[in-house]
């Protein structure tokens, strides 16, 4: 698939706060794709800037091959949902609509007929008279979407679109969100700090951290082979263990020395050396929680542990192990609890055991012990 | 059938009766502060003058024969447009202004509200004393215009219409600058991003998004200004000409000069037909055809381009 939209080395400061530093991105024709961070990431000026309404101070920003950088929003074919929607207060659903093809001087049997078209996409035809005052947080988010892609434009940009709506309507709107763009086809670009939303959505994700890009995968790349500690730990639980490479066991494996834990088997996710400090991200649905000592291959990681909390949550129960000096979070979810004879419980003495390949080493040094100086290098 | 009515009624009253209420005092302040004395003034202008200025016995036509006269419509005239073209300049004066107060910082913002109020601080007929100055034949700006040769050194630029008009605007351009200021204040400026987002141009933006959401303040800026320009009389007689007359200026004659209330009573009730049955028929007319047409097509019609979707 070819790329519609290529950002490259792109930088913008607000005095001498750096926004966007070094950002470098390609977008593919049809995609949904995610740009994921805490707020004042970062990620709004991002946007701000591939749909016009800022310059970035350097870097290019290719729009279908041709640099639009220095373009005003209206000679970009591409078209914003705003994060609080900015709908006309004074026009109607339907000249709200209507809006963009009016100031292009279209026709108006064409502009009735796309409208009726939009109102359709977005299901809203008993509500074309009203007022945006008058209508819904949904249903407000659906008119801007609408008024938006009636434009046909070659990138939707998408600021938090959901931000504003509870938690019910934000479900629900996510699945209408996916189908609308399996029925349109444009390219979505969908800005939020919320990772499930991303996770949901989303072709592709870029993760955002004080204006630098951390890491840019498919949603199961950057869950199951987070780069960073901040990666591993922005999307969903982990737990990390800093330590230093003791052994290299042949080309796969390596044995890790984490003070305060002992010795643990991992996948070598890079190739690593002996005496190197490292960090492994280890999701908490990795491993197997038991009462009894299972009889585990050498492939597998087996530690004693002592029960902390239990959270039961319903769909799922999470653990707090206590395991030398770390306090583990660990997820079961397939809950059987309630069914055993004699449920694990508080302080209960426990074993935990995972895979050698579920654990991931980080790419970068950042979260490795504090006997070595922080090198707090970037990615 | 009579209960059945009654109770209707009643049930129309209790729902209406709480907006009723609360609308109640300030309509009866219309009525006792406006409405009422209007009519008592109106009513004047079918009594006979007395000789002693006061309003005589009895009820007569004269006065309104004698506002036939032929000098009155061209005064007439002369108010209007130069209330119009008063209140035309201010707008569009006050509609950047108002804007570009909207975008400032709060801190420079109340500095320069500050400002635009600051002329109130001195009496209004010393306002109106100092552009007599200004405007003199023997002032600076008329003797500066002849040096630099754009003004010939008979023309005055003093009693004529145009001393009015620019005494006019600059009284009441603060009134205009206000309302359309505090309309501005309130509008969320991130619209002219989305209207530019959909394509619109800067100034399309700025026409079809920025002056529809803050018309309130722009109709109370037109009253603001139009209303007392109407009914200005010091500024046409201090800075004006035999020839740049207002309806205003003849009040006042026939009021301390002739001292015939019903013939000014008259002139009164004159004006103001002739601002309100514009306004009248501008209703009526804006109620028949309301100037939204609406995007959706009736039900019946074509519907193709719906089923392609
Ligand atoms: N116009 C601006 N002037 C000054 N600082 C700004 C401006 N816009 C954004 N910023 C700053 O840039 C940072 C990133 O903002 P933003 O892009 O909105 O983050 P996000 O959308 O990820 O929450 C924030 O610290 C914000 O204060
Ligand atoms: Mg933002």
């Amino acid at each position: 698939m070819e790329s519609i939209l290529e950002i490259k080395t792109v930088n913008k400061a607000f005095g001498a706060q750096r926004v966007v530093r070094d950002v470098s991105l390609s977008v593919k024709r049809g995609e949904v794709f995610s740009l994921l961070g805490p707020s004042g990431c970062g990620k709004t000026t991002l946007l701000r800037m591939i749909a016009g309404f800022e310059r970035p101070d350097s870097g290019s920003i290719l729009l279908d091959g041709t640099d639009v950088a220095q373009l005003p929003p209206n000679r970009r074919q591409v078209n914003t949902v705003f994060q609080n929607y900015a709908l006309f207060p004074h026009l109607s659903v339907a000249d709200n609509i209507a809006f963009g093809l009016r100031a292009e001087g279209k026709p108006k049997i064409e502009i009735q007929e796309e409208v009726h078209r939009m109102l359709d996409l977005i299901r809203m035809h008993e509500h074309a008279h009203k007022k945006p005052s008058q209508i819904s947080g949904g249903q407000k988010q659906r008119v801007a979407i609408a008024r938006a892609l009636i434009k046909k434009p070659k990138i939707l940009l998408l600021d938090e679109p959901l931000a504003a709506l509870d938690l019910k309507l934000r479900q629900h709107m996510l699945l209408e969100l996916d189908r609308i763009h399996d029925e349109v086809g444009i390219t979505f670009i969908y800005v939020t700090h919320d990772q499930d939303e991303a996770m949901s959505l989303s072709d592709h994700i870029a993760i955002m951290n004080e204006g630098v890009i951390e890491q840019l995968g498919t949603p199961a790349e950057v869950y199951e082979l987070p780069k960073s500690r901040f990666v591993a730990e922005f999307i969903g639980d982990t737990n990390l263990f800093p330590g230093k490479v003791a052994s290299v066991e042949g080309s796969d494996y390596c044995h890790l020395e984490v003070p305060g834990l002992g010795k643990i088997l991992a996948y070598q996710d890079r190739p690593v050396a002996p005496g190197e400090n490292v960090t492994l991200s280890l999701r908490p649905e990795k491993f197997n929680l038991s009462r009894e000592k299972p009889t585990v291959p050498s492939i597998q990681n087996l530690l004693p542990g002592v029960v902390d909390t239990i959270i039961y949550m319903g769909s799922e129960t999470r653990y707090v192990v206590r395991c030398g000096e770390f306090k583990l979070n660990v997820l079961r979810q397939h809950n059987r609890c309630l069914l055993e004879e004699k449920p694990i419980t508080w302080e209960d003495s426990v074993w935990l055991t995972w895979h050698a390949d579920d654990g991931n080493i980080l790419q970068s040094t950042n979260g490795t012990p504090a006997t070595t100086p922080n090198a707090d290098s970037a990615p | 059938m009579i209960t059945r009515l009654g109770r209707w009624v009643l049930s129309r009253l209790r729902r209406f009766l709480p907006e009723w209420l609360l609308t109640a005092p300030s309509l009866l302040w219309l009525l006792l502060f406006f409405v009422i004395p209007s009519l008592l003034v109106f009513t004047v202008a079918f009594r006979p003058p007395d000789p002693y200025g006061r309003i005589g016995e009895g009820w007569t036509l004269d006065t309104l024969a004698r506002l036939m006269q032929p000098s009155y419509p061209a005064i007439l005239w002369r108010t209007l447009r130069v209330s119009m073209v008063t209140t035309l300049v201010c707008l569009v004066m006050a509609v950047p202004a108002g804007y570009w107060l909207a975008r400032q910082p709060a801190s420079r913002r109340h500095w320069t509200l500050l400002l635009v109020i600051l002329p109130f601080w001195t009496n209004f007929l010393i306002r109106i004393f100092a552009w007599r100055t200004v405007l003199h034949p023997e002032g600076f700006l008329q003797t500066s215009l002849v040096k630099l040769g754009i003004l010939s050194s008979n023309a005055s630029l003093l009693y004529n219409e145009g001393a009015v008009l620019v005494v006019l605007i600059y009284t009441y351009l603060p009134f205009a600058i206000m309302p359309v200021y505090a309309a501005a204040e309130r509008f969320d400026f991130q619209l002219l991003d989305a209207a530019q987002d959909l394509g619109a141009t800067r100034f399309q933006a700025f026409v079809r998004v920025f002056l529809p959401s803050i018309q309130i303040g722009l109709l109370t800026a037109t009253l603001m200004v139009f209303i007392p320009a109407l009914g200005s009389y010091a500024i046409p007689d201090l800075v004006g000409g035999p020839s740049s007359e207002m309806v205003g200026n003849k009040i006042a004659q026939r009021v301390f000069t002739d001292r015939n209330l019903p013939h000014a009573s008259g002139l009164s009730a004159l004006l103001a037909l002739a601002v309100i049955l514009p306004m009248v028929i501008a209703m009526v007319v804006r109620s028949r055809h309301p100037d939204k047409v609406p995007v959706e097509r009736e039900k019946g019609g074509p519907r193709e381009g719906g089923a392609q979707g």
